[in-house]
Formats: structure tokens, C-alpha cells, sequence
């Protein structure tokens, strides 16, 4: 039995469906408005989940064909087609549940987190188109529709980072965002337009059924320079997935992209959107196989991302930021495994991944609610006693990340450093001393954060104010005009419905997706690359490498970071500070992220003005506006004053010339006549 | 068959300008609803030209009448796909620019119509006339009614700015005027098909090339010889700015497909390279230009240029793509990229123009300066600004999208280095774009001129409305638009792929 065409489109449409309606009607609807728009878009988003688990299970269990039809014609010229279709196998369908499944929780998380926004409609209507972009670039069959979700995402992402649209700092970040991603894009498209120039078509499966036609072809760049041609398209993939997955160098946006609402930093900003560039390589591993010079470019990327962005995350104060910073480390993560062909692999992190982030950042603005909208950790503290569910469930999304054992983050980021140490790829010695460093960054600032939230003393006051309600904005920070309390249950049951799958899902799943086949046909990986069948020997379930997680080397730095946490932020809460101050030029390094910000503002952001000043005060208004046209205009007025002189209209000035053209004359027809 | 709807399309917006005119300056409301009335007739009418069979001959629906006997010069005029959609979407965008420029004009606001009413006739005579001569007299025709639009309702520079137009582009004209007239004397006729067949050594046909493309550069316009269109923009009033943009452009690169391509194939092939780095140069060069602007309609202005380089590097790349590859289809990718961005660019810009009007027409200024935060007075305006900010950056899903893509992915077998450059506009295209929504649009309000804007009015409503239908249409479903346009591609990229030497 295979899907149905009509099924498939539901899942689609009913999220767009949703969006139109929470945007377009409920502000016409005063104050059911807001009723409106929550119900409608949440009941487009149950419809999608329930028919995505549908289709999951029809293709997993039921026994279903892998899907890939068009549904109708964007363009036909000549034997170029562009279509609007779908491919649905098993790789998508785990995407749109994960997808699906995310955002229904974080629709429902809305209607608590932004119950007194004034832009609430608007932003229901945001998030279900987001997910309807999300649901376009994940099921398509094709190029140009992948370019049409991976843009559109963008669109969505670049709204909601600005929501607040009166905050500078807010407008800037999505400017920002949207031009980094552009950068990305720009390799993006080029890639999508050398396969069609290489491959001749946009469909994927004629191109990847073409893609061993790749194999001695070469791009000619200059006349003695070739380039191999599934090299160029991979690393013009991979730029494209750089942007959107924020790896090092375009990894600047996603940090400031935390200027938008919470609910949006987990469902775009952790589980979904930027994970999209990991979808796409692992989508296209049949080209990026023909190529071990860009998968070893994406090996290195991603490592100096997994470590170097990880680092900075220990030094933040901001909640979210910390998290954000963990949501590139992780990035970096699920890029090495595509670096060492393990495909497999990094969806599988992508999908733990999407369940404990999403979490975390829930979590957090479930803090930030309590604190008033405060997110320095600096004016936290103690908060477990106030808020016992948002505690547990955190702690429940902690342990997945630093991947204590059983967790389903264990299985998944042990799966891929093993991995990394099997590759023999080049860089992949680098990715393996990042990728094990990183689990002990990642317990440094996971374990930190942790604390300094949760644990300790309270580093905020309450001043109890009467008949106030509104004026705890004036507050300086630290100072709280009610005690913090436990978020309400529209908040809490999401944060119990993202802690049970990221406890468990990996356990669960680990088996088949990894060492199962269970993707079969969606991925290809060549057989010499194959890191995963190298490892299959050495997996005996679940259960076995569980036991086996706590002698491995990672287990033990993990350890270590929690020892040193523990001590300096529970037993010698001073300690922080000595090491910060002892460790003053490192610190610097890391506040500054680099310096990347700065010198990437400098040379494009400013540069580009700079030069676009140049080109119109001396080329356009200069050279050509001032010199070539007005300079044609004083050229004819000054030939026209000069010839007017010839016409003064007074008789002795004619009688003159006329007497002296006679002298000339006849002069020289005596001097050289003859 | 009733067979005269060219001819009638052209004149019912013309004659119809004479009622709006004795409706008089007293009675403006009655000459506002005439013009708009014929404007929404003619729209009607040029419905019949979806009667166009693109299965059929490329040249349909052909009329002729007798125009100067002595000298064989026939009023002929026909339509190929091409002429259909960039006629429809003339008469769409007629209707919008009335409905835009409705309130905002109140001195003589009858002579204000007919002018438009006469201008949407000449340009649609442009885009149906199969003889040299009739689209060379409605070619230059169309100057008047621009000429007195900015002149007479023009910003405070308009006679500056008026000049430089006419002259720029008279400039333009006389040498394809030469260029006519020695075609006219080897071949006794100026119709358009019979010139398409005149052999021509490649001395004759390198210069009626540059007399052709010098006419046509400035139109369009490109680089080097785009000055005069920022100043015209910024001077004329809305709904100048609008045709200007919106349509007036596309009879820049609607002459060159009907003249340097078929008349000139082998020139045109060994000069492509010239108008190719243009493009190039217009895309690039006039994108940084554009982000620094400080007026709205400057930048907007520069940001038409360089969408406009995409429609003649799309025309130009497909000479090298048949010439020296012979690859037909890559061609027609690129050539049809072209047309459906000059289709595009004509509700985008269009869009824009109007976005600025609607502003300008609160504030009276245009300079970005003046204003930020716009969005906490316009809710609904917001939207559709960001609707037509994006399809000015490509956004897919957008009108804007489609041929660029199509450009993009051509370019790429004609070159690896023209992709890289035309891709560029990714990135200096959302910089000069969304930059401009940034400090128009978001923010706080913090200027005098933004606190007191009111929303958008019924009026102004619905003729974005209109604008977005036609952004949004072409980039969810190109297809139709395409198909429409499909043999008249195939018969271009034939015709220049015929060697006349």
C-alpha cells in the first residue's frame, strides 16, 4: 500500500491553512481574536502530527512504498523541469514527527509564554507558517523546492527574531541573521545550479541516479585550472547548510537570534530550522560520497565548531545565550558525523537533539517567565525550591546533553565521537580531539548554568508591591516584585512532554537507525566510508552500550566538568571569579567571541558601505553624472558662448571681419598662391 | 472575428483621455472615475489577448492599415506571447497607478489622467508593433507623456531632471533612427519580418548593433548610461515613478529581443561579452550604490537598475549559450529568466514605488532619515511592505524569485564566474533591501513625521492588494506564464542562432 497523495498534502497545507486564518482573520475578531488564532493554528498542527505519525508508521511498519510524485508543474522548459512534489521515505517522515511534534508542543508553550503579548495572533500565525516551510523543505522531491522551504524558513526565522520590533537590538540580530544566511544561500544556489549544469536536472532522484556521471567530470575555472565537479557541488552544498546550520564562519547569527521570543529559539533556533543544513547533506549523501575532499571540509568545519563554539558558552551570563552556544557546539557535533560519511548518525543527533534543546530552551523561558522577564543568571539562583517541575525536567535535558549514559543524547554523541574515531579521513584526528574535548566543555557550561539557576543562594530580591502589577518593568535587575513561581500548566506539560522522548529516545532507537539499515535506500554511504559497519560488530544493543558508556573516556571528562562545576559553584561560589580573574586574557578571548562578530562587521557590514559611498561619489555621481553628462552640458554651453560671439548683431564688428577675411585672403594668395 | 484589438487597446486608453479632459480641473472627481473606468475597460478588453494560442504561429491576432503610402510604411501591428504578457500586465498595473495616484495629485488633477490614460496607450502600441517605424514612433512617443508628468507635477528639480531625461534618451533614439533608415534603404520596407531576414555583412551589423544598442541601453537603462533614471524617479510624482518603473524600462529590452536579435545575430554574438559584463556591472556595482542612498525612491531606483541587469544578462547569455555550446535549452532558461523578470519587475517595482508614495503622501519626504518605526503606526502597511521588500530581495514564493533563478541556474553553464557574480545580488540585494525595511519600517517611532501616520485607507489597501496578486501569482505559478511565452522563445533563440553571413 503505498502513501496517499492527499494525505501527504494535508500535512502540508493544514499549518498554512492555520497561519492564514490566525493572520488574516482573528485580528478582524477584537477580543476572541486571540481564542481564534490559538485554536486554529493548533488544530492545523494536530491534524499534521497525527498524520505524520501516520505516514511514520505506514512506512516503518505498515509495510508502505517510499513516496516521490509531483503534484503540479512550477516550470517546463525545454527538458528542465521544476516541479512542486514530494519524496517521503523514511528520513523525511522522522523529520516531519520531529518537526511536527516540536512545534505542536511549542504552539501550545505560546499560549502561556506570550499570553500578554500584544503581537500574540501575529506570532501563531509566524509559527505555523514557519512549520509549513519547514514541512515544504523536508518532504520535497526536488531543488528548487528545497531552495523555496530553505528560503521561506529563513523569511519566517528572519519575522520572528524581530518580533519585538521596537528593540534595536532585536531588528538588528534579524538583519543580521538573514544576511548570514544569504551568504550561505548564495553557495547554496550556485550548488543547485552547477547540478543542473552537471546532472541535468532538478529532480532528486534523476540526479542522484546520475550522480556516478559526476566521476571525471571537472569545472573549468580558468584555462589551466580544473576543479572535479562533485567536489564544487558538494562544498557549494555545504556553504549553503554552513549558513542555516550556523557553522564557523557564518555561525554569528544564531547567537544574537535570541533576541526573539523563547518559544521560537526552540522550535527554530534548536530543533527544527537550523538543523535543516544536516538534513539537506544527508539528503544528498549520494553526491557528497563522490567527493572525500568536501566531506573532509565538512569534517573540519564542523569540529572547529563542535569545540571553539562551545567554549564561549562557558563564559555567558545570559540563559539563553548558553544554551544557543550549546546549540552550535551540537551543530558541530552532527556535522562531523556527516564528515565521516555517518549520515545515519547525525540524524539520529539531530532528532535527540531536536527533543533535549528544545527542552532546555523551554525550560529557560520558563525561568525567564518566573524572574520577570530577567535572563542574567547573575540575578538567579535557588530557584529549584520555586519551581520544582521546570527544575526536574531541566535537569532531565541537562543529563541528555552532557550524554550521562541511557540518556538519548548518549547515544547519540557517543555513537559519533566512536565513529569519528574509526574514520580515516583526513582532519578526522583534529575532529576527534574536538569532539571529545567538547563533552568536557559541554559539561563545563552545561553544569554551570545548571547551578547558577537553580542551586545555590538566591541572587534576586523581592520587594512585595500592592496594586503595582505593571511596574516591575522599572525594577532595576535582581530586584523582582513577586517571588517567583511555577509556570502554569500550558507551560509545564511541554517541558514533560520533550523530557520523556529525550530520556528515552535513544535508547529506543539507537538499533535500527544506526545499525539497522533502517533509513535503507535514503542514504547512501559508499562502502569503503562506511564508519558504521566498522562499529556494528562492536554494538550489542542498547542496553550493552549503556554499561559500556560508563568506562569510556567520555563518561569520565563529563565527570570531571560536573567535579569541578560542583565545587566551584555549590562548595566555593568565590572560586568563579579567582579563575576568571587568573585567566583574564583567556576570558577575553572568549567574551569576545573571537573577535568574529567585529571583524566580519568591519569587513562586510561596514566595508560594503563603505565601498558603496566610493562607487557613487566618484563613479556614478562623479565620474558619469558629473564629468561625462553635466560635463557634455558645460561642453555645449561653452561652444555655444564662444559661437555667440560670432553674431553680436553690431555692424562694425561684421565690417571688421569682413575686412580682415579680406586681408587673409587676399595675403595668402600672394604669399603661397602660385 | 472581430481582428481589431490591437488597434483598439492602443486607443481606448488615448481617446478616452479626451472625456477625462473636459471633465475639467472643476470636476476632478468625474475625471478620476473616467480615467480609472477606461483604465479597468482596456484591462477587460486586453483580456481577449488570452485568446493567444501558444500552440499556434508566433505572431497572432496581426492587423494592417495603410500609413504612408509613398514611402510602403504600414501601421502593422501582431502579438507573440511575449507582447501578451507584457500588455496584460500593462493594462493590470493601468488600473493600479489610477487607483494609487487617485487623492494625491490635486492641481489640474483631469490633465494628470489623461496623461497617464495617453501613456498606457503608447506603451501598449510599443509592445504590439511589428513595423520599425510604428515602434519607433510609439517608442519615442512615449517621452511626451513622461516628459509633461514629471515636468508639470515633478519635486522641486523636475526641470533638471526632466532635461536629462529627454536628452539621454533622445540621445539614444538618433542613433537608432540611423540605424533604421539605412535598413530601410537596402531593404525598402520597415517591416520587422523582413528585416529579421536581411542578410548583412558583419560590418553593417556591428553598426546598426551599436546604434541599436545604445538606443536601447539607455532605456533600459544600464550601466554607464544610467544617471538620468534616479533623478527622473525621485523627481516625478507617484505614478510617474510607477509607469516609469513598472513598465517604461521593459521597452528597453522588449526593443533589443525585436531588433538586436533577430536583425543582428552574428554581432550580437561577438558582442555579447560587452553587454554581459554590463550586466554584470549593474548588478554589482549599482547594488552597492544603491545601499548607501539616503532617499528611498534613489535607492529603489538603483535597485530597478540592477534587476534590469539580470533581463539583459539574460537576453545576452543566450548567445553564448547557443554560439558556443549549443545549448539550446540553457538558452531558453535564460531567456525566458529574462522575460518573467521584466514581467516580475514590473509589479515589483511597481510595488515599491507605490509603498514610497503611500508614505510620501504623509510626510512629504522621502528621505530614510525622516523616518523608523513606521510599522507601530501601519500594521497592514508593514505587511505588504515586507510582501514587496522580499520579492525585490528574490525571496522564492515572490514573482521576484523566478527569474533570477532561471538566470542563475543558465548562467552557470554559460560560466562559473557569471553565476558567482549575478548570485551576488543574494546578498547585496537583502542588504540594500532589508536595510531599508530596517530603518523605515522596525523600530520605534522616533521622528515627528511617523507619529502622525494614519493607516492605510480602503483605496491604498486594494491597490496593494493588486500589486501582491501579481507578486504572488507569478512566484507560486510561473507555469502558465511561461507556456504563454514558450514559442515565442523557441523562435528567438532560433532567429539567433542563424548565421546571416
Amino acid at each position: 500500500m503505498g502513501l496517499s497523495t492527499s494525505v501527504l498534502l494535508i500535512i502540508v497545507l493544514a499549518p498554512l491553512v492555520g497561519c492564514l486564518l490566525a493572520g488574516f482573520l482573528s485580528p478582524f475578531l477584537g477580543r476572541a481574536g486571540r481564542t481564534a488564532a490559538h485554536s486554529l493554528t493548533i488544530a492545523g498542527m494536530v491534524v499534521s502530527v497525527v498524520l505524520s505519525f501516520h505516514v511514520l508508521y505506514q512506512l516503518a511498519l505498515g509495510g508502505a512504498e517510499n513516496y516521490n510524485q509531483n503534484i503540479y508543474t512550477w516550470f517546463q522548459i525545454g527538458h528542465i523541469n521544476a516541479s512542486v512534489g514530494f519524496m517521503v521515505d523514511r528520513l523525511t517522515a522522522m523529520m516531519l514527527v520531529v518537526v511536527g511534534f516540536v512545534s505542536l508542543v511549542v504552539h501550545l508553550y505560546t499560549i502561556g509564554y506570550m499570553r500578554d503579548d500584544p503581537g500574540y495572533t501575529r506570532f501563531f500565525s509566524y509559527i505555523s507558517l514557519f512549520t509549513f516551510s519547514m514541512f515544504m523543505l523536508v518532504m520535497s522531491n526536488n531543488f528548487m523546492q528545497l531552495f523555496f522551504g530553505w528560503e521561506a524558513v529563513g523569511l519566517v526565522s528572519y519575522l520572528l527574531i524581530g518580533f519585538w520590533y521596537k528593540r534595536p537590538t532585536a531588528i538588528f540580530a534579524n538583519l543580521k541573521a538573514f544576511m548570514v544566511n544569504r551568504v550561505g544561500d548564495f553557495g547554496f544556489l550556485l550548488g543547485i545550479a552547477a547540478v543542473l549544469t552537471f546532472l541535468h536536472t532538478l529532480d532528486y532522484a534523476a540526479a542522484f541516479n546520475a550522480a556516478p556521471t559526476l566521476i571525471g567530470q571537472h569545472l573549468q575555472i580558468t584555462a589551466n585550472t580544473q576543479w572535479d565537479a562533485a567536489t564544487v557541488i558538494s562544498i557549494l552544498l555545504f556553504i549553503g547548510a554552513m549558513g542555516k546550520s550556523a557553522q564557523v564562519p557564518l555561525h554569528v547569527w544564531l547567537p544574537d537570534s535570541m533576541e526573539g521570543p523563547t518559544p521560537i529559539s526552540a522550535l527554530i533556533h534548536a530543533a527544527t530550522m537550523v538543523t535543516a543544513g544536516i538534513f539537506m547533506v544527508a539528503r544528498m549523501s549520494p553526491l557528497f560520497e563522490l567527493s572525500s575532499t568536501a566531506l573532509s571540509f565538512v569534517l573540519v568545519i564542523g569540529a572547529t565548531t563542535a569545540l571553539f563554539t562551545g567554549l564561549i558558552g562557558i563564559v555567558q551570563n545570559d540563559i539563553k545565550r548558553v544554551i544557543a552556544y550549546s546549540t552550535l557546539s551540537q551543530l558541530g557535533y552532527m556535522t562531523v558525523a556527516l564528515g565521516v560519511s555517518m549520515y545515519s548518525g547525525a540524524v539520529f543527533h539531530l532528532m535527540t537533539h531536536a527533543f533535549f534543546k528544545a527542552l532546555l530552551f523551554l525550560g529557560a523561558g520558563s525561568v525567564i517567565i518566573a524572574m520577570h522577564h530577567e535572563q542574567d543568571m547573575r540575578y538567579m539562583g535557588g530557584l529549584r525550591k520555586y519551581m520544582p517541575i521546570t527544575w526536574i525536567t531541566m535537569w532531565a535535558g541537562s543529563f541528555a546533553l552532557v550524554a550521562v549514559p541511557f540518556t538519548s543524547g548518549f547515544y547519540s554523541k557517543d555513537a559519533i565521537i566512536e565513529a569519528v574515531g574509526e574514520s580515516h579521513r583526513w582532519g578526522a584526528h583534529y575532529a576527534y580531539f574536538c569532539v571529545m574535548a567538547g563533552v568536557l566543555v559541554t559539561g563545563l557550561y552545561t553544569f554551570r548554568q545548571m547551578y547558577l539557576t537553580f542551586h545555590g543562594k538566591e541572587r534576586f530580591k523581592v520587594i512585595e508591591q500592592h496594586g503595582h502589577a505593571d511596574e516591575h518593568h522599572e525594577l532595576p535587575p535582581g530586584v523582582l516584585a513577586h517571588p517567583p513561581k511555577e509556570s502554569p500548566w500550558v507551560v509545564t506539560v511541554p517541558l514533560v512532554a520533550l523530557a520523556i522522548p529525550s530520556l528515552l529516545i535513544g535508547y529506543l532507537t539507537i538499533g535500527p537507525l544506526l545499525y539497522g539499515n533502517w533509513f535503507g535506500g535514503s542514504i547512501h554511504v559508499k562502502q569503503t566510508n562506511d564508519v558504521l559497519a566498522a562499529l556494528a560488530p562492536h554494538f550489542h544493543g542498547a542496553m550493552a552500550m549503556g554499561w559500556e558508556g560508563f568506562t569510556g573516556l567520555p563518561f569520565w571528562l563529563m565527570v570531571a566538568a560536573f567535579v569541578i562545576c560542583t565545587y566551584v559553584y555549590v562548595f566555593n561560589p568565590s572560586m568563579a571569579d579567582r579563575i576568571k580573574n587568573a585567566l583574564k586574557p583567556l576570558w577575553a578571548v572568549l567574551d569576545r567571541k573571537y573577535w568574529v562578530d567585529e571583524v566580519e562587521y568591519a569587513l562586510f557590514a561596514s566595508g560594503g558601505v563603505k565601498m558603496g559611498r566610493l562607487f557613487w561619489k566618484f563613479s556614478d555621481a562623479g565620474a558619469i553624472d558629473g564629468v561625462a553628462v553635466n560635463g557634455s552640458v558645460r561642453m555645449v554651453h561653452r561652444t555655444a558662448a564662444l559661437l555667440r560671439r560670432l553674431q553680436t548683431g553690431y555692424l562694425y564688428h561684421y565690417a571688421f571681419a569682413m575686412i580682415v577675411g579680406v586681408i587673409v585672403l587676399f595675403g595668402g594668395y600672394r604669399l603661397f598662391g602660385n | 472575428m472581430f481582428n481589431h484589438i490591437l488597434s483598439l487597446l492602443i486607443w481606448l486608453p488615448i481617446v478616452g483621455a479626451i472625456p477625462v479632459l473636459l471633465a475639467g480641473s472643476a470636476r476632478p472627481m468625474l475625471a478620476r472615475s473616467l480615467a480609472l473606468l477606461i483604465t479597468i475597460v482596456t484591462f477587460v478588453a486586453s483580456l481577449w489577448l488570452l485568446r493567444y494560442d501558444p500552440n499556434g504561429p508566433v505572431m497572432q491576432l496581426a492587423e494592417t492599415h495603410v500609413w504612408i503610402a509613398t514611402w510602403g510604411v504600414h501601421f502593422t501591428l501582431a502579438v507573440d506571447g511575449i507582447s501578451v504578457a507584457l500588455i496584460l500586465m500593462t493594462t493590470f498595473v493601468g488600473i493600479l497607478v489610477i487607483g494609487g495616484a487617485w487623492k494625491v495629485i490635486q492641481n489640474r488633477p483631469h490633465q494628470y489622467m489623461a496623461c497617464m490614460l495617453v501613456l498606457e496607450g503608447l506603451l501598449i502600441g510599443v509592445f504590439c508593433a511589428t513595423d520599425a517605424l510604428v515602434f519607433y514612433a510609439f517608442f519615442e512617443a512615449v517621452l511626451i507623456p513622461m516628459y509633461i508628468l514629471i515636468g508639470m507635477w515633478g519635486g522641486p528639480r523636475r526641470v533638471y531632471a526632466t532635461l536629462k531625461l529627454f536628452i539621454y534618451t533622445f540621445t539614444g533614439s538618433v542613433f537608432m533612427l540611423i540605424a533604421l533608415l539605412y535598413l530601410y534603404q537596402k531593404a525598402h520596407t520597415f517591416d520587422l519580418a523582413t528585416l529579421a531576414a536581411l542578410p548583412l555583412t558583419m560590418k553593417e551589423q556591428t553598426w546598426l548593433f551599436f546604434g541599436f544598442l545604445i538606443a536601447f541601453a539607455i532605456k533600459v537603462p544600464m550601466v554607464p548610461v544610467h544617471t538620468w533614471l534616479p533623478d527622473a524617479h525621485v523627481e516625478a510624482p507617484t505614478g510617474g515613478s510607477v509607469w516609469l518603473a513598472a513598465v517604461m524600462l521593459k521597452i528597453g529590452t522588449y526593443g533589443m529581443l525585436r531588433f538586436i536579435l533577430p536583425i543582428t545575430p552574428d554581432a550580437g554574438a561577438h558582442f555579447a561579452w560587452i553587454v554581459i559584463v554590463l550586466s554584470l556591472v549593474a548588478i554589482v556595482y549599482i547594488g552597492y550604490v544603491a545601499l548607501v542612498q539616503p532617499d528611498m525612491k534613489k535607492l529603489v531606483a538603483y535597485s530597478s537598475v540592477a534587476h534590469m541587469g539580470f533581463v539583459t544578462l539574460g537576453i545576452f547569455m543566450a548567445f553564448m549559450l547557443v554560439r558556443d555550446s549549443g545549448n539550446i535549452e540553457m538558452a531558453s532558461l535564460g531567456l525566458q529568466g529574462a522575460l518573467v523578470q521584466m514581467i516580475s519587475h514590473g509589479f515589483v517595482a511597481g510595488a515599491m514605488f507605490t509603498c514610497i508614495g503611500v508614505m510620501y503622501d504623509r510626510t512629504h519626504t522621502r528621505q530614510i532619515s525622516d523616518y523608523g518605526g513606521v510599522i507601530n503606526m501601519m500594521p497592514w502597511f508593514g505587511f505588504f511592505y515586507v510582501l514587496f521588500a522580499m520579492a525585490n530581495t528574490g525571496l522564492p514564493g515572490t514573482s521576484g524569485f523566478v527569474g533570477e533563478f532561471m538566470v542563475i541556474l543558465a548562467s552557470f553553464s554559460a560560466s562559473p564566474w557569471i553565476a558567482i557574480f549575478c548570485a551576488f545580488t543574494l546578498i547585496i540585494g537583502a542588504g540594500y533591501t532589508l536595510w531599508l525595511v530596517k530603518r523605515v519600517l522596525w523600530g520605534p517611532v522616533t521622528t515627528e513625521h511617523v507619529k502622525h501616520m494614519s493607516p492605510l485607507n480602503g483605496r491604498e489597501t486594494w491597490v496593494l492588494v493588486g500589486f501582491a496578486v501579481g507578486v504572488l501569482a507569478i512566484g507560486v505559478w510561473p507555469q502558465p506564464l511561461v507556456h504563454l511565452m514558450d514559442s515565442s522563445v523557441a523562435h528567438l533563440v532560433q532567429q539567433l542562432a542563424v548565421h546571416k553571413i
